[in-house]
């Protein structure tokens, strides 16, 4: 009786779930499409010809950015900053299951930098950095050492205030994603591991970390993602070299041919071949937790 | 009774020393040197401490004439509606969608895979996503050759794209999950007897989405306006890239004076659009608890 009621309603919102993935996915499966253009093709539809030649143009690089470098940055910088976001959302998230002084005022500040408008975030970062630029060329002066000052130039950059900027951004999902882990998180196991004598260590080593590693490899998989497509705390915070996103806002008033879709769906792949290989290493961690545990 | 496994290893402090560290020194810093250099004198290059309120004056200058609004209050009115359209198409498409994976779809298993279906998309970049729709709303995108074959219109559409039409249609393609999550989350929590019950009082399907569904939902909604509309009053990138660099917003003026290297004024206008988005979040949790002793 309910459930006739309701399947009521079913195919009209079923309907309006089918336009939304249209909408969601449509537009990305256009450039994808439009990326394989043929030489002669242009930004719009219809197809003029299939092949790769946007491909190859994208390989020989567009103008005078240098893509494969900004390419290597992006990834070498996303791969710095989940490392730091898996180690320290994990060890923060330990530290919010004790009593932890400060624990609230903590909590506030990591919500309100998720919810903070990002440009005021990357403002504050650079102001701060060329504050410290003033800071350590008055220091270099002071002591004298004329060589290193002329050499100086700022102390902004990519693993820097770069790496900051982006750790504001990843570290408040890497925590949020620690509290939903260990709220469900049974400390039983804890205990018994604690009655057979390991210690404090070896129980997080071997009965913690198999238990809650899914979810680990799922923060670090938001800290590669978010810092890979990041721009807007990038902008103001990022020193001399861009990152691959900043290089494409850019490069989307210069280049007028296919081959910036054929970047997109570059990037587009990278993304989804990281959270491809997290996944797969998530359900390989859960069958082996699985299995230890017996559950 | 607090377990002993979770009291025993390094001290709490020592374990949230780098994660606070990082906060302190990447985001409450930065913010205090804001509210600073926002009152330092403005010069061309260089940053020199001072104190004076020239900057916000200058924020401020003429607008006191409501009648003939100056840049800044219509800079902001402009970002403002930018944040309520989106807000608005977000939460309507985002509460359908999470409702309709939250009560009409029957099995987990399905549930998943729709959910997930729905978040692949933002994985992807966003500056990718939203040069996608320059294809389809081009002068000779997919739309207008559509509406040109229909025989809508006898020549191309011009405000499909860099317009403010496109800036909110791709807000709402960028951003509508960041309402989706929430509510299907609080969605999901409902306990699923009070809709028998509602329907066993005789409730019709709107009173019991009315009554029941909709404030029970009220957590996933406010956290998802406060996300939407907090991104959008910020946003520059968007505003630039799907306006043609044509169309004023707060974010943008913003960039444009750091770009200038004019920190102190853009510090001060950073502080104002804080205390907008401030009282913005406030006014959503007061609207959201005066609703619950309703």
């Amino acid at each position: 009786m309910n459930r006739d009621r309701r399947s009521r309603g079913f195919w009209p919102l079923a309907l309006v779930f089918g336009l939304f993935v249209l909408f969601l996915y449509g537009p990305v499966i256009t450039i994808f499409v439009l990326s394989f253009q043929g030489p002669e093709g242009g930004l719009t539809l219809p197809m003029r010809g299939l092949s790769l030649h946007w491909y190859n143009e994208l390989w020989k690089g567009l103008g005078v950015v240098d893509i494969g470098a900004a390419l290597r940055r992006s990834l070498a910088l996303g791969a710095v900053v989940m490392v730091l976001t898996v180690l320290l959302a994990l060890s923060a998230g330990l530290a919010f299951r004790k009593r932890l002084a400060g624990a609230d005022a903590l909590f506030y500040v990591t919500v309100a930098s998720l919810i903070m408008p990002s440009i005021i975030v990357s403002l504050g970062i650079g102001l701060q950095f060329r504050l410290l630029d003033g800071g350590i060329k008055w220091l270099l002066e002071a002591v004298g050492a004329t060589a290193t000052l002329e050499s100086y130039t700022t102390s902004l950059g990519l693993y820097t205030s770069g790496l900051g900027a982006h750790l504001t951004w990843t570290l408040p999902f890497g925590l949020l994603i620690m509290f939903a882990v260990f709220n469900r998180f049974n400390p039983a196991y804890e205990e018994a591991a604690r009655d057979q004598g390991a210690t404090p260590w070896q129980t997080f080593r071997h009965v913690v970390l198999p238990l809650i590693g899914p979810s680990v490899v799922g923060i670090g998989m938001f800290g590669f993602t978010l810092s890979w497509d990041e721009i807007a705390r990038s902008s103001q915070a990022i020193g001399d070299l861009n990152t691959l996103p900043l290089e494409l806002q850019g490069l989307t008033t210069t280049v007028t041919t296919p081959s910036i879709y054929a970047l997109g769906t570059v990037t587009t792949g990278i993304s989804l071949l990281v959270v491809g290989l997290a996944l797969l290493g998530a359900a390989a961690l859960r069958r082996r937790g699985g299995r230890r545990t017996g559950a | 009774m607090k377990s002993t496994a979770l009291t025993a290893g390094p001290p709490a402090w020592l374990q949230a020393l780098p994660f606070g560290a990082v906060f302190l020194f990447f985001f409450v810093a930065p913010l205090l040197l804001i509210g600073a250099v926002s009152f330092w004198p403005t010069s061309d290059y260089e940053l020199i401490p001072g104190f004076t309120g020239q900057n916000y004056v200058s924020i401020f200058e003429g607008c006191s004439n409501l009648a003939e609004p100056c840049v800044t209050l219509k800079t902001y009115w402009s970002t403002l509606r930018f944040s309520l359209l989106t807000w608005a198409a977000a939460l309507l498409i985002g509460f359908t969608i999470a409702y309709f994976l939250a009560f009409h779809v029957r099995s987990p298993g399905m549930q998943t895979l729709l959910f997930v279906i729905c978040t692949i998309p933002f994985w992807t970049s966003n500056v990718i996503r939203m040069i996608s729709w320059v294809p389809l709303l081009g002068r000779n995108g997919l739309v207008n050759q559509g509406l040109m074959g229909l025989g809508v219109v006898d020549k191309p559409v011009d405000w499909l794209l860099f317009s403010e039409f496109s800036v909110v249609l791709a807000f709402v393609h960028l951003y509508t999950m960041f309402m989706l999550v929430p509510i299907f989350n609080s969605m999901m929590r409902i306990d699923r007897s009070l809709l028998e019950a509602a329907d066993d009082c005789g409730a019709s399907g709107w009173q019991t989405l009315w009554n029941v569904i909709v404030p029970l939902s009220r957590t996933g909604i406010l956290i998802g306006s406060i996300f939407v509309i907090t991104i959008v009053m910020g946003d520059f990138v968007t505003v630039g890239v799907m306006g043609g660099q044509q169309i004023a917003s707060v974010g943008k003026v913003i960039q444009v004076q750091t770009s200038y290297l004019q920190f102190p004024l853009a510090a001060a206008n950073a502080v104002v659009l804080l205390a907008v988005v401030l009282m913005i979040i406030v006014a959503l949790t007061r609207l959201v608890n005066l609703r619950k002793e309703l």
